[in-house]
């Protein structure tokens, strides 16, 4: 029961690879992480990459609209992407989807 | 005497703390697969204890301590699983109770969309009845039904998170 998180950054873009299951004990580590990253000045975009992630609850969704917030604040750029059909349910579900899947046709 | 119980039933007490909630939803997912569950409806039921377990882990005792609890029990009917996460501590505060559970809305700005509150929602939106009472502190019961014309023996997936 882990979660793993590899990063890559160029230019102020980062992107963050999640793997594992994001539930109410490894998701501290996505917080720490994430707001870390969209509070710094120089970082203006991060993606994150849930095409590895097994499972998801309120507790990932809770983070992501902490993140957003942050980002509303700094102006960073934030997204998720190659949600699986289960990860995508829940972001529909819980109405985050619209907000953090950028359409298509926008920038990638 | 003798006779089959209408309900088998198996109850786990856990410590009401993060790294154990993994594993109500293990146990959970075990029984909906035995059961006969569908994919689907077994990482509906996990991801709902999942999300009742978490509401006990955050928000149940007000000094969390080593030895709080939290028990999960379940009841395998012939058409359906029933599950209570139940806990010993202060009860729901009256806000909660009296707010309905709903998703973040489109129109709605971000900073006034709150972090957390999407557990019971979620609870909600994935089974099929839901039950919440606070009476020496909280139980959430919920149940799914087997819906035995979905179900086929032999591509039946079996969840490993």
């Amino acid at each position: 029961m882990e979660l793993m998180i590899r990063e890559n950054s160029q230019d102020g873009q980062h992107l963050l690879y999640l793997e594992g299951e994001i539930d109410a004990y490894t998701v501290s580590k996505l917080r720490d992480l994430l707001l870390c990253l969209v509070n710094r000045p120089e970082v203006k975009r991060v993606a994150v990459d849930l095409s590895a992630v097994e499972y998801i609850d309120s507790t990932g969704i809770g983070t992501f609209v902490a993140a957003m917030k942050a980002c509303k604040q700094t102006g960073c750029e934030l997204a998720v992407q190659n949600l699986s059909p289960r990860v995508e349910r829940l972001f529909r579900i819980t109405g985050l989807y619209e907000r953090m899947v950028p359409h298509k046709g926008e920038s990638e | 005497m003798g006779q089959r119980p209408e309900a088998d039933v198996i109850t786990l007490t856990l410590p009401a703390r993060a790294e154990y909630v993994s594993i109500a939803r293990l146990t959970v997912s075990g029984i909906a697969n035995r059961m006969g569950f569908p994919y689907e409806d077994i990482e509906d039921i996990k991801l709902a204890v999942a999300e009742a377990c978490t509401n006990v882990v955050e928000h149940a005792y007000d000094c969390p301590q080593g030895n709080d609890q939290l028990r999960l029990s379940c009841w395998l009917l012939a058409d359906r699983l029933v599950v209570e996460v139940r806990d010993k501590g202060k009860g729901l505060p009256l806000e909660d109770r009296q707010e309905a559970p709903a998703p973040i809305r489109p129109d709605v700005d971000i900073d006034e969309v709150k972090e957390g509150g999407l557990g019971l929602y979620l609870i909600h939106s994935v089974m099929d009845e839901v039950q919440v009472s606070s009476n020496d502190g909280v139980a959430v019961t919920m149940t799914k039904y087997l819906q035995r014309d979905e179900v086929s023996c032999d591509d039946r997936a079996i969840s490993k998170a």
